[in-house]
């Protein structure tokens, strides 16, 4: 019996260790096929979709690069870190303002900032449009800005509010008899506290600005201010036939944000279960 | 199991912690200031962008759903509810709809309980750096964009020289292999299936988080008993993570009825409409056909099924946690 036990036991370990070696291949098995598609010439690529480079071109890389990818990762690099650094500062103040300064309505206030985070960005996306261009915004990297920043203010300030109520009361009853001001309070005390979650909705929105598809694609046609996201479907529709550019593009715009998990997955976790339990 | 990796994150976060916090009033502890409207200035930046470019367009959706536009002259007409009489005629938008949901039930299948599972494999292999492993290699495609994930499977997808067609002939399985995009009966399908590529490690996450934070007693208190390994999961596991288990359902099925990035990516909707989703339809509506009317009123469908399942995820994550 034990051993009929044991041998039972042996198929089910043996089967679990096949289920997530398999899916783990299924995963990682279209990412690699990018990779080396992003190595071959175009007619290896047509050839064997299985087969290896016979030798990496990595002038491929350097073709997408000029085809216009150069531009594109500078403004979704630009975009990404201002749109996240002025999210983290309006979203830092207000959850100051929400948690540890006395204003009336706090209540009303709170559920003011945090109902955004209902709100699906189709939902607005006519009138947006329709706004940004009587206002000049429409195809402008200040328009995008505004944007980015605009829609993730909810979900940033609800992750900082919670952590900035966890934070022991009597830290600013110091600062108070030390004689600091508020503004002082918040920029010596309460934000160094608070870097934990500053840290990990600073990931969290670079992610999201890095990838975001649906303003990027909206609200540009086509001149300067294409984002990576963007600029990589036009440069397929484009280029229909040199396909290992296009995989060379791709595998610059993923790389970043891949690296960025491996760094810092620790705040990624912390963020993503922190989204989902609001 | 492990408590080691990861440790439960002190992010609690529900909405009506407002209440556990001193009320109005209070905040701002020690200094006992009575509330006064000064405090604002921290508010106004936020408020001010949110009011302008978040509320105030939304405002304008539900009355623009209302109006007809004239696109040449821009003038507007009020046409009551004729913009939703039209939209409740229009077969796109059902399938639409339709589309929508297979992607919120599909997802529900492989995202939420496939994954749940999933999550109770890893975490029940031994070595914790396998299992580190795993849920790293399973997260790796939610952390790259749908536009490349969308990219990439549009290649997989190819009728010719596409990896998925190629796979099946080298199976001897030829006769499955066509070009999975370009069928009407297998476009959403193809896009489904990516999407449940892309983002089904990003639950795995999740829920590892919440399996970790069972005690490992109560695992083997059920051990001693004499509880194998798949009913320890129906007892012990299911019931403890139950209040994932229901906000990532609700969480799923609300990003399924906005998706927009790998269908206008993969598809924009075709062949002939079959893989059109609300979001898409949208964008048809009002940069296409620049009826924006009708577009504005598919704005409030969505908007209106999203409030409902964002309220349903609000009164789920109020009710009393299960607590050890």
């Amino acid at each position: 019996m034990v051993v009929l036990a044991r041998f039972g036991r042996g198929v089910r370990v043996a089967a679990m260790w096949t289920l997530l070696v398999a899916l783990a291949v299924v995963v990682l098995y279209p990412l690699l096929w990018m990779v080396t598609n992003a190595l071959k010439t175009n007619a290896e690529l047509f050839a064997n979709p299985f087969a290896l480079p016979s030798s990496p071109v990595w002038q491929n890389f350097a073709t997408a690069w000029r085809q216009g990818v150069g531009d594109f990762v500078f403004t979704s690099v630009s975009l990404t870190v201002l749109a996240t650094l002025i999210t983290e500062l309006i979203s830092a103040w207000a959850a100051y303002g929400l948690t540890r300064v006395s204003i009336p309505l706090n209540r009303t206030f709170t559920v003011l900032v945090l109902a955004g985070l209902m709100l699906a960005p189709t939902v607005a996306l006519i009138p947006l449009v329709k706004m940004f261009q009587g206002m000049g915004l429409y195809d402008s990297f200040f328009g995008l800005l505004i944007l980015y920043t605009a829609f993730r203010i909810p979900f940033t300030v609800f992750l900082m509010r919670a952590y900035m109520l966890d934070l022991p009361r009597e830290v600013d009853e110091a600062a108070s008899i030390d004689g600091a001001s508020r503004a002082a309070t918040f920029w010596r005390i309460i934000l160094p506290m608070s870097m934990p979650i500053v840290i990990t909705t600073i990931v969290l929105n670079v992610l999201q600005n890095w990838n975001e598809y649906l303003f990027a694609m909206v609200f540009t046609s086509g001149t300067g201010v294409q984002t990576l996201p963007v600029g990589l479907a036009d440069l397929m529709s484009k280029n229909g036939t040199q396909y290992p550019v296009v995989f060379a593009g791709m595998v610059m715009a993923a790389l970043p944000m891949v690296i960025l998990f491996f760094v810092c997955q620790r705040y990624f976790v912390r963020g993503l279960a922190g989204g989902v339990g609001k | 199991m492990t408590t080691t990796q990861a440790p439960p994150a002190p992010v609690r976060t529900r909405l009506d912690r407002g209440r556990t916090a001193p009320a109005a009033g209070a905040p701002g502890g020690g200094r006992r200031r009575a509330p006064s409207w000064r405090g604002l200035v921290w508010l106004i930046p936020a408020l001010a962008v949110l009011a302008v470019f978040v509320y105030w367009p939304l405002l304008q959706n539900i009355l623009f759903s209302f109006l007809k536009w004239n696109i040449y002259s821009g003038e507007q007409t009020f046409v009551g509810t004729q913009n939703y009489t039209n939209l409740a005629g229009d077969p796109v938008f059902w399938r639409a709809l339709g589309n929508n949901a297979w992607y919120a039930g599909l997802s529900i299948v492989f995202q939420v309980f496939g994954a749940l599972v999933l999550a109770a494999i890893v975490e029940s292999v031994r070595s914790e750096r396998w299992r580190k492993a795993f849920r790293a290699i399973y997260f790796i495609p939610s952390a790259i964009s749908l536009t490349v994930a969308g990219l990439l499977f549009y290649f997989i997808y190819q009728p010719q020289t596409g990896l998925l067609n190629v796979f099946l002939d080298n199976l001897g399985l030829g006769q499955f292999s066509q070009a999975w995009l370009g069928h009407e009966g297998t476009a959403i399908f193809a896009i489904i299936a990516m999407s449940q590529w892309q983002g089904f490690g990003y639950s795995v996450l999740l829920f590892s988080v919440a399996l970790q934070r069972i005690p490992q007693e109560l695992y083997e208190a059920a051990q001693l008993d004499g509880v194998g390994p798949v009913r320890r999961f129906f007892d012990v596991s299911l019931p403890l993570v139950r209040e994932m288990t229901g906000l990532m359902m609700i969480v799923t099925i609300s990003g399924a009825f906005q998706v927009f990035n790998e269908v206008m990516v993969m598809t924009s909707g075709g062949p002939n409409n079959s893989s059109q989703v609300l979001g898409t339809w949208l964008y048809h509506a009002g940069f296409v056909t620049n009826d924006f009317g009708s577009a504005a009123a598919i704005g409030v469908a969505i908007f209106v099924i999203t409030l409902v399942l964002a309220v349903a995820q609000l009164a789920y994550s109020r009710r009393r946690r299960v607590e050890w």
